[in-house]
């Protein structure tokens, strides 16, 4: 490609006296004082989360009130900081949901490790793990960042479920259970 | 009312008069710290600090029963009135450290020569004025001497020193530059600035006149009865007063021209060896030479005390007695006066400030091109052509 | 109080410029003898020579001395060894120092300070006006021949420390 040498115009004397940019410059400064400020005031005013937003990962419970994590620990091993730790445990036979077989009996999420990736969000199968809204972890000593179980609920909810894929298990099994007896 | 005031013994009265313009500079020159960071924050879209508030319980209980009131205390909380208080008490209070390389002598006495002329400038500026019994104008002022602004000069070229004493005696390789910056920086425009003010005593004083150097007398030139008694001098002198402002600018340190602390290539320049109080000394100083650098352009360029051009504080005070008969009392005319002294000086306050957020800073070696290549053969070429002109003008 | 303050100043002025020469400190010493300039403008306020002693605080102590300094400050003076004197050295010192003695004795015994009336003293000191005149008529050539002096110096300096690389082809 060809250079274009461009001539750099010679300063005309108003502008060699810096006079005239001043006087817009501070035209522009005044024009900014008296607009409003652009400051969010954080505590009493807090920002619009977009949709997506990956904050603090949290458990959610279904519709129904069921924990939807069945503690399969793909998120404890796709995690690339090592935050998440689970120790799997049974549901008692004489429980409603005991037809799903499992679920945590101890969650933890390291706040002091955790990247807000999303990974464990994308590789749960259940939809049980969301990164949702929450964008401040505080707190005074490293145990108080360590998200246990009941704080991943508490900070999760509910979130609504189009498939209830349990329900639907569970409906199934007794159809055959029933349909058999018929048969 | 006040009789037993003026009966006061002389030596008693001065050094009343004297504490209460210290102790008022001092919270003015501290407040304008608090109006620079609100304009800033105006200036960059953002509200400025906005939020400290005392607590009701324990020793700051007095502020925080203040900061409850309904309205004031929101306002007050708004404007950082309270910051500025947490400040204030922050630098008297909090550990000052002498670094291990300094010259310790030096080192402590820069901070406290800067406030020498910074607090003794104001007692040779002229705040106001009022009619004593003789319906005579009077001026108010700690010291109304003939040579009024030579003493200003003299006093605030001493400024000088307190950078340079700061800058070697913290012996350390940037506070030495911007105390070399400063005094270079500070001499140069000194000249330029004293020769943009000549004009103004040519024409005040005119043949056949007491020859004078007073503030009061520049005022009293700008408010006479017609047209060309009553103009400002920054109307028949715009050169005179452009170049007066670039030199305070530059004497003050402040932005475009603030070489000696420019914080992007001296980190803290002469101060940066300095914390707590002994660096909030430096910043009061500052801000005071500011408020007296305004106060002087107001007297000397925008007609001081008067409310407006052709418009002179006597004539207010005499159509406002009219309708008020009290304005006419010393008191309240002296009163006036300072009002509208002092807005001027606010309003010019507000300008250093708004052109410190706007101006990028110069490059040292333009500002020296400035001051010497520039601004001081413009001073004399003005002084020179204002000197044949007023001489035409009495002579005819 | 007057003689009080009279004493004060004089002590200040007699003692900083005793401390301009015995001290080792180049920025010590430039700052005595900023001191020493303030006691005389003190003196100067006492005999109400107002114009005379805020001049002096403006072009000496406000410029002279600062220049000093920044020049100390620029070289970066360090003490260093001191010189031996040598014969030169101490015979134009004497010459000097005996001049001044000479110049001061005469002063005094001429009675000079005396002829002139106390009163118009004190207004020249005091009032612009008339110092200024004095200034324009009596002292006009006095004033010149100084002001000569000075830029002679000040051309000299130039002339001295300034190198002229253009002037190779000249010669």
């Amino acid at each position: 490609m060809a250079v274009v040498t461009v001539e750099r115009k010679p300063l005309s004397f108003l502008e060699r006296t810096y006079l005239p940019n001043i006087a817009a410059g501070l035209a522009t400064t005044f024009k900014r004082m008296v607009q409003p400020a652009e400051t969010l005031e954080y505590p009493e005013q807090r920002p619009a989360i977009p949709a997506g937003y990956r904050g603090v990962p949290t458990l959610v419970y279904d519709p129904n009130g069921r924990e939807k994590c069945v503690s399969c620990q793909l998120c404890e091993f796709v995690c690339p900081p090592k935050a998440i730790r689970i120790t799997p445990g049974e549901i008692a036979h004489d429980d409603a949901n005991a037809h799903v077989e499992k679920r945590p009996e101890e969650f933890k999420i390291d706040m002091l490790r955790c990247i807000y990736c999303g990974l464990c969000q994308e590789v749960c199968p259940e939809e049980a793990i969301w990164l949702q809204n929450q964008y401040s972890m505080t707190g005074y000593t490293r145990e108080e960042m360590v998200n246990d179980k009941k704080r991943l609920y508490e900070l999760g909810g509910t979130l609504p479920d189009a498939h209830h894929k349990w329900d639907k298990k569970k409906a199934a099994e007794e159809a055959a259970a029933h349909g058999g007896a018929h048969h | 009312m006040f009789d037993f005031y003026f009966e006061l013994p002389l030596l008693l009265r001065l050094l009343l008069q004297g504490t209460v313009v210290i102790l008022a500079l001092f919270p003015l020159a501290a407040a304008c710290s608090m109006a620079e960071r609100k304009i800033s924050a105006w200036i960059q879209g953002r509200p400025g600090p906005n939020r400290t508030k005392p607590p009701i319980a324990g020793f700051l209980a007095p502020l925080g029963l203040v900061a409850s009131i309904p309205v004031l205390g929101t306002l007050l909380q708004k404007f950082g009135i309270f910051q500025l208080a947490a400040d204030g008490g922050k630098f008297t209070f909090k550990e000052d450290p002498v670094p291990g390389h300094v010259n310790k002598f030096y080192f402590i006495l820069a901070p406290i020569a800067s406030m020498i002329p910074a607090l003794s400038t104001v007692a040779f500026v002229p705040f106001g004025a009022y009619f004593n019994a003789a319906d005579e104008l009077v001026p108010v002022a700690l010291a109304h001497v003939d040579v009024g602004l030579l003493a200003v000069f003299a006093l605030g070229s001493l400024g000088v020193y307190s950078l340079i004493l700061a800058g070697w005696a913290s012996n350390s390789k940037y506070p030495f530059l911007g105390g070399v910056r400063a005094s270079a920086q500070l001499i140069s425009y000194e000249l330029s600035m004293t020769l943009s003010v000549l004009p103004v005593f040519l024409w005040v004083n005119a043949p056949g006149g007491q020859g004078t150097l007073s503030l009061f007398d520049v005022v009293q030139s700008q408010s006479q009865p017609g047209f060309w008694g009553g103009t400002w001098y920054v109307m028949t002198m715009p050169v005179s007063a452009f170049i007066f402002l670039i030199a305070l600018f530059a004497e003050t340190n402040r932005q475009p021209f603030d070489m000696p602390e420019s914080e992007a290539d001296l980190v803290g320049g002469f101060h940066t060896e300095y914390g707590a109080f002994k660096w909030s000394l430096f910043f009061v100083a500052e801000y005071a030479h500011m408020i007296v650098g305004s106060g002087i352009f107001c007297l000397l360029f925008l007609g001081g005390w008067n409310p407006l051009p052709w418009v002179s504080l006597a004539d207010t005070i005499h159509a406002l007695a009219h309708i008020l008969p009290c304005v006419a009392t010393p008191l309240f005319m002296a009163l006036i006066a300072i009002g509208i002294f002092l807005g001027k000086v606010g309003f010019f306050i507000f300008f250093f400030m708004w052109v410190r957020w706007t101006l990028p800073r110069f490059r040292y070696d333009q500002v020296m091109t400035l001051g010497w290549k520039k601004l001081l053969p413009l001073s004399i070429a003005n002084l020179i052509v204002y000197a044949l002109g007023i001489a035409w003008l009495q002579t005819r | 109080m007057s003689d009080l303050l009279f004493h004060l100043f004089a002590l200040l002025v007699v003692a900083c410029a005793l401390g301009v020469v015995f001290n080792k400190n180049a920025v010590a010493s430039a700052l005595c003898f900023l001191l020493s300039l303030v006691g005389v403008a003190g003196l100067f306020v006492l005999l109400d020579a107002f114009l005379l002693a805020v001049l002096l605080v403006l072009v000496y102590a406000g410029a002279v001395v600062a220049l000093f300094l920044f020049i100390i400050m620029l070289l970066d003076m360090q003490g260093g060894d001191r010189k031996r004197f040598t014969k030169s050295t101490i015979l134009s010192s004497t010459v000097a120092a005996g001049l001044l003695v000479t110049g001061l004795v005469s002063f005094a015994t001429h009675g000079l300070v005396e002829t002139a009336d106390p009163a118009t003293v004190k207004i020249v000191g005091s009032s612009l006006r008339a110092y200024a005149e004095q200034l324009f008529t009596v002292y006009l050539l006095p004033v010149q021949i100084v002001g000569f002096l000075l830029l002679i110096a000040m051309l000299g300096v130039i002339v001295l420390s300034k190198k002229f690389e253009g002037l190779e082809d000249v010669k």
